[in-house]
């Protein structure tokens, strides 16, 4: 009997080790990546011809990114890298993929999905002038290619990626000219004593809290609204404090969004079902803690099932694959198994506690103005959302996507598919949950119109 | 808890068909309630190709196009809706000498029900649509034919039969219906619907319900699959179909161009369907090799949905045979959208006058009677949308 | 301190040995470093990618993560890429405010 054909997609900290998991049990994973090097986004490698020691690009993390960086040289043929590949469709035990140009399809008995995250985002005035980034896409920029996404940089953000960029953007030599929290600074104490169960990181936002602090940046928490300043580019970032007082600082770059969102439409198309988490305000595909979804060939890992962070996904990886290798009956290591369980369940705890740091800002979603873009696809308006909501009975994000367009453009509703799922909620005054979530529908990313397949 | 309903009309099904029948229902004075599994105008009526074409129908399909089209120069006003209809033109492409043949038969056929069709020689079409690839050597253009945002439509004729008064009632999947002393009566979930008449525009459980009054029906789910560029600088100036039906394309005033390929997979029970990538691969390969200007764009979207497909391809209207004030309007076989909006007038006629002045004998439920298709039917073996 | 309207949006901070690239913006030359993404080179030159379709505004992509796909830039022989997964090429010519051969 031949080998199960087990499929990952995604090659960061979540797909890497459950490649790795397989390929020392004697399988041979056939891992999917879109990127041409591994690593994901929190480990992505800059391309051929940009290397930077990895101390310059990951500070803290540059053992971690180095360890993922490891994997697939030291393994070689041991895993099937189709690396550059985009899968953009799953069905009834087959993935469709693009690679260079060309379509190609591969079945699977088992498939591991380890889609990791990006950014969440908050519409405000001016979110879709040039020179207005995500805080990961901000990242990215200097950690792939070492360049700073302004010469005067204002981040504004709700989640730990903010004072890390900050950070990382001020050490890189950028002028960082404001930093602004839109959640107070009393949830983050109050989440504290939550964090201690797991002090490294802890000590880590700490430091870099406290580096952020020296550097002359304008600084605030309990930020109430922010707007970019600029026609056509980016001038100005104005906010509103905690008191109610006005703000504006001279800026021609700002890296914003609001925690992080799972990216799980190969898992919707997959069909897996999806609950909702109330911790993260968000649809996510269901998971055991062994790495199960509702399906039986399916299985998930990392970011890309709910927020856990690089430590975590690691730790899923592992753990996703000993579940995979007992169901195709290949012994596993019981105290391993252990091992993974009771790490995962102390990660758990913590990020209880960093999600309760960081609730989700719900007064800036209020304040969407009704000639906001919600959709910058489509350029789809916030106002739009509500007509149809108000006078046509759009009760739930698919019907405002039919009605409106929004979410229907290049992103599929990746990047306001949650913003528009809250403002149907506050429109209706009802939970969010109730608002429904935009059912995926491929191709997850553009694919060409190519011949060839008559 | 359940909730009892007594009307004159109940309506089984929320597609434009279903919708329109329950405004032009209350415009004559009754009542009516519609059912809808799911939310009226989700179905086929609103995830269809979005074509405004009465060229290449089956011809007795004709004059109820023709009556249908005058309704659409006007449909934005009647709902308080724009549905994006624009007056393109349809164009049907012939790749061989007997595609011509076959167009040039049609065209003269079509003008006996008052459609006139314009036949374009290979210069013509070359000047007309430079864009088009080599293998095109004719044309037949239908200039008042068009296209439209199917989303938009289904779900307008619901708003307007609510504020006109008629019951909607979505999320009811309608699990029985019989005849009663009166009237009938119908089962949707914790509601029961008690009415004089019964309208069957249940879409691919039209063949269902027509069963469950001893009629039969053969109605076959068909999911076309569909799929959607990002916006390109406008080109495509007409809605454009081919001989044989195997691609079909057009363009929105906002840039996207729709495309058609092969079919999806679905499963009516259940409510999901899904796109074939194979079928999407299909269709690009085809569409490119017609079009060779969408070398290059990118697909950002593909859909199918489920819609009723009957042997012969043309739909079931018309009274039950078998059972008094039943009314039957299902199996548009992937091209009902341009049909949706006149079938609320023929059917609040057969319900109020017991008939309508535009021909539909051709559509009766009775020729799937002896088991097999009538043979009086030519059936018109592509499907188009 | 405002930047002037047509003044590059990114700032390298890390330099860096290596070749150099020659492409075009709008038939504008223009150079990048090898290693550079196409949406890097060409905003180390300007400060936009391209047009927004629905309105009078440009756009400069947003996640860089391939997710968003605002960054699909149009090149002069009509290819469509996505600048943030894309490295910069000797020879590419790419089309901002379109030009007359499109």
């Amino acid at each position: 009997m031949s080998d199960p054909v087990i499929a990952i997609v995604g090659a960061g900290p979540a797909g890497l080790r459950a490649a790795e998991t397989l390929a020392l049990a004697g399988l041979r994973p056939v891992l999917f990546d879109e990127a041409e090097r591994p690593g994901g986004q929190i480990y992505r490698q800059p391309p051929p011809g940009a290397e930077r020691p990895g101390a310059a690009i990951y500070g803290l993390e540059a053992g971690k990114a180095q360890a993922v960086h490891a994997i697939l040289p030291t393994l070689g043929e041991r895993i099937d890298h189709r690396a550059g590949t985009l899968v953009w469709n799953v069905f009834e035990g087959r993935l469709d993929t693009l690679r260079a140009g060309a379509f190609a399809h591969q079945p699977f008995d088992r498939l591991i999905l380890a889609t990791g995250a990006m950014d969440r985002v908050i519409p405000f005035p001016g979110w879709t002038t040039p020179g207005v980034f995500t805080l990961g896409g901000a990242q990215i920029a200097l950690k792939a290619q070492g360049v700073s996404i302004g010469r005067r940089v204002a981040f504004v953000g709700a989640g730990p990626l903010l004072p890390l960029v900050a950070h990382q953007y001020a050490k890189a030599g950028a002028e960082v000219v404001a930093v602004l929290d839109v959640t107070p600074f009393g949830a983050k104490l109050r989440s504290a004593a939550g964090m201690l169960a797991q002090p490294s990181t802890l000590a880590k936002g700490l430091y870099y809290v406290a580096r952020n602090a020296l550097g002359r940046a304008r600084r605030a928490s309990g930020v109430r609204a922010i707007r970019v300043e600029g026609e056509g580019r980016v001038a100005a970032l104005a906010w509103t404090d905690h008191k109610g007082a006005e703000h504006r600082v001279a800026c021609d770059a700002v890296g914003a969004s609001f925690g992080l969102r799972s990216e799980s439409q190969l898992a919707d198309l997959a069909g897996c079902t999806f609950a909702f988490d109330a911790l993260t305000r968000q649809w996510a595909p269901v998971r055991a803690p062994d790495g199960r979804s509702s399906r039986e060939d399916v299985f998930l890992a990392g970011d890309g099932a709910g927020i856990g962070g690089a430590d975590v996904a690691e730790l899923q990886g592992r753990r996703v694959a000993l579940t995979v290798l007992q169901d195709v009956g290949r012994p596993v290591d019981v105290a391993e198994v252990a091992r993974l369980d009771s790490a995962l369940a102390r990660q758990a705890q913590f990020r209880a506690a960093l999600e309760g740091a960081y609730p989700y800002p719900e007064h800036l979603v209020a304040a969407v103005a009704d000639d906001e873009i919600l959709c910058r696809c489509e350029g789809v308006t916030a106002g739009a959302l509500r007509d149809v909501v108000r006078h046509k009975g759009a009760a739930e994000v698919n019907r405002v996507k039919a009605f409106t367009r929004i979410g229907m453009g290049r992103c599929q509703g990746r990047v306001c598919g949650h913003a528009a799922a809250e403002l149907v909620a506050l429109e209706r005054g009802c939970p969010v949950e109730d608002a429904g979530r935009l059912r995926g529908q491929p191709p997850v990313k553009p694919i060409p119109v190519l011949g060839g397949f008559s | 808890m359940s909730a009892r309903l007594a009307v004159d009309v109940c309506i089984i099904g929320g597609g434009i068909a279903g919708c329109a029948s329950a405004v032009a229902l209350r415009k004559a004075g009754l009542t009516a309630a519609v059912l809808d599994r799911g939310l009226c105008g989700a179905g086929a009526s609103g995830v269809n190709f979005g074509g405004v074409r009465q060229q290449g129908r089956n011809l007795h399909e004709l004059p109820l196009a023709r009556r249908s089209r005058r309704i659409w120069d006007s449909l934005a006003a009647i709902l308080e809706q724009d549905v994006e209809f624009d007056v393109s033109g349809h164009i049907k492409l012939a790749r061989s000498e007997a595609d011509l043949a076959e167009l040039e038969t049609y065209a003269r056929n079509a003008r006996d029900y008052g459609l006139d069709l314009q036949m374009l020689g290979a210069n013509r079409v070359r000047s007309e649509i430079p864009w088009l690839g080599d293998k095109v050597i004719g044309a037949s253009l239908s200039p008042e034919d068009g296209q439209a945002n199917p989303r938009v439509v289904g779900p307008a004729f619901a708003r307007l039969a609510r504020r006109l008064g008629a019951e909607i009632h979505e999320h009811r999947r309608v699990t029985a219906a019989r005849r009663t002393e009166t009237g009938f009566e119908v089962e949707a979930g914790d509601l029961t619907v008690a009415s004089a008449w019964l309208v069957n525009t249940a879409g691919v459980f039209g063949g269902t319900v027509a069963g469950w009054f001893g009629e039969h029906a053969p109605v076959e789910a068909l999911m076309p699959n569909m799929l959607v560029t990002e916006p390109l600088p406008y080109f495509v100036s007409r809605s454009i179909g081919v001989c044989g039906g195997d691609v079909y394309l057009r363009q929105t005033g906002r840039g996207n161009v729709i495309f058609g390929g092969g079919r999806g997979w679905g499963d009516a029970e259940i409510a999901r369907s899904r796109p074939l990538a194979d079928e999407s691969l299909g269709g690009m390969s085809r569409t490119l090799d017609l079009v060779p200007a969408l070398t290059n764009a990118q697909v950002i979207r593909t859909w199918t949905g489920i819609d009723g497909q009957t042997p012969d391809r043309i739909p079931v209207i018309g009274h039950s045979s078998t059972t008094p004030q039943l009314v039957h309007a299902f199996g548009f076989s992937g091209h009902g959208f341009q049909l949706g909006p006149v079938m609320g007038e023929i059917i609040a006629e057969l319900v109020t006058q017991g008939r309508t002045p535009t021909p539909i004998a051709p559509f009766s439920i009775e020729r799937f009677a002896a088991g097999g298709v009538a043979s009086s039917v030519e059936a018109h073996t592509h499907t188009e949308h | 301190m405002t930047a002037a309207a047509d003044a590059p949006l990114f700032h390298r901070l890390a330099s860096r040995a290596g070749p150099l690239v020659s492409f075009t913006i709008d038939g504008a030359p223009a150079t990048a470093q090898a290693g550079d993404l196409l949406m890097t080179a060409i905003l180390l030159n300007r400060p936009a990618l391209r047009r927004f379709e629905f309105g009078e505004a440009h756009r400069a992509g947003f996640c860089f993560m391939a997710a968003c796909q605002d960054c699909w830039v149009t090149l002069a022989d009509g290819g469509r890429v996505r600048a943030c997964t894309t490295l910069v090429r000797n020879g590419m010519a790419v089309l901002i405010d379109g030009d007359a051969r499109v």
